[in-house]
């Protein structure tokens, strides 16, 4: 009953998080922007070189998605911050679980969006051929999103209190995402490339242990976050 | 909700509270009784609003002892939080979503069962604060007066034993200090307490069973 009780509010949490993010447009409208602006910025960087571009497109679009991803994942603990709305949600009965299950939840849908939106113009904009593993390399994405929503979630919420947010969050996040982006970009990129020397895999495994590792860790450590 | 395990609502001895090298609260000692409303006046910076948050489990004390009920508000903070109605000075409400929508979501994460059930406790408490006509308006449009009576609504549908409220007058009009006060009254005459942090004493003067006064971060 309690896992039911709480599981009601992770979805609550969600929806509210959704529903104030879409009525308010502006979130998404504008990590997506960011998201397409970084990825053509690459495009110019790299040149005319379609090789180069080729080569270099895994790696760009997963760049572009996480600088993206860092604007949603400051949102994300922003509504509460400005409405005082922070104070209320942890008055709430319930395991604190919920509340970063809920968070999670938002952001997964949110930049899961972004993601395919990028993903689309980076196959054009880079002139990606889609491979015959395309189910596979979807579930690199989601792999990659889920590994960097988890982080990215927690540590909105550990820098929420602190006056340098946005500088705190990219600071704290970025070095600990190495390991899921490395394996993210290798996958996509073996993946994108044929898989003819079967690097995938490997990566996929490191992918999902970086997850499971972290979607616990993260779940059990988040109370001690978000108490005062 | 079990019985409270305890006479006072609140007891609490040498409460204080630091933040960096100051000293908010030094000590301060506070009994209410079920049945009682106690208005907590003080200068600004007194302590009043640290002390009502240590009260609500917002904030840990750096010494002392507190309990709610006869619950350690350090040791069974959810226990605390069962019993208590907690309004901040900031409404705390979702702007982007409707009165309604932002009572349903209380609803749920209090854990109210049925969607019939929360729909009844929604619209009774948006009767009781006088905000039926404005359930689908979105909270962006209102006056800070409707966003402390939407506030109040939320608070309702706890159901709490003790109410917690910092400057619960703030920004209401002449009926709404009448609604304030009514509310206030309900919930101590069915058992409960109430402790009101009050910048003037007169809105709620016909209500209060007593006051204290906090000095220095001393009662």
């Amino acid at each position: 009953m309690a896992f039911a009780d709480d599981w009601r509010r992770v979805r609550a949490i969600a929806w509210k998080d959704l529903t104030t993010e879409r009525r308010s447009k502006a979130g998404f409208n504008g990590v997506v922007a960011l998201g397409v602006t970084i990825l053509m910025l690459f495009g110019f960087a790299l040149g005319p070189d379609t090789q180069a571009i080729r080569d270099a497109a895994a790696g760009a679009l997963w760049l572009a998605a996480l600088f993206a991803a860092v604007l949603a994942f400051n949102r994300s603990y922003q509504v509460e911050l400005e409405s005082g709305a922070l104070d209320p949600l942890l008055l709430y009965p319930g395991s604190r679980w919920a509340i970063f299950s809920g968070k999670l939840l938002a952001n997964l849908s949110f930049v899961g969006l972004m993601l395919v939106i990028v993903v689309l113009v980076g196959i054009v904009l880079f002139q990606v051929t889609i491979p015959a593993a395309w189910p596979a390399l979807i579930g690199v994405l989601v792999l990659g999103a889920i590994g960097i929503c988890t982080l990215g979630t927690f540590y909105a919420s550990m820098a929420s209190r602190s006056r340098a947010r946005e500088v705190l969050l990219p600071l704290l996040l970025f070095p600990m995402l190495v390991p899921a982006l490395l394996a993210a970009m290798q996958a996509s990129k073996a993946l994108l490339g044929g898989d003819l020397m079967h690097e995938a895999d490997a990566w996929i495994k490191l992918l999902i242990a970086y997850d499971v590792i972290f979607l616990i860790a993260t779940h059990l450590a988040f109370e001690h976050v978000i108490e005062a | 909700m079990a019985e409270p395990t305890s006479d006072f609502a609140i007891d609490a001895t040498g409460v204080a509270r630091r933040f960096g090298t100051r000293w908010v609260l030094r000590g301060v000692t506070l009994q209410v009784r079920s049945g009682e409303t106690v208005g907590l006046l003080g200068s600004n910076g007194s302590g009043k609003s640290t002390l009502l948050r240590i009260l609500a489990t917002l904030l840990r004390p750096n010494a002392g002892s507190a309990s709610i009920y006869g619950h350690d508000i350090v040791r069974a903070p959810d226990e605390v939080r069962a019993r208590i109605g907690f309004l901040a000075h900031e409404p705390g409400l979702y702007e982007d979503l409707t009165a309604e929508e932002n009572l349903r979501f209380a609803a749920t994460m209090l854990g109210s069962q049925g969607a019939g059930t929360a729909a009844t406790e929604i619209n009774a408490a948006l009767a009781r604060v006088g905000l039926t006509h404005a359930a689908r308006e979105r909270v962006r449009g209102f006056s800070a007066g409707m966003a402390r009576r939407l506030a109040v609504a939320r608070l309702l549908l706890g159901r709490p034993q003790l109410l917690l409220l910092d400057e619960p007058y703030s920004n209401l009009d002449a009926e709404g200090i009448a609604m304030m006060s009514g509310v206030i009254t309900e919930i101590v005459q069915r058992g409960g307490a109430a402790l009101v942090v009050l910048h003037e004493l007169a809105p709620a003067a016909g209500i209060l069973s007593r006051t204290l006064t906090l000095r220095d971060g001393r009662a």
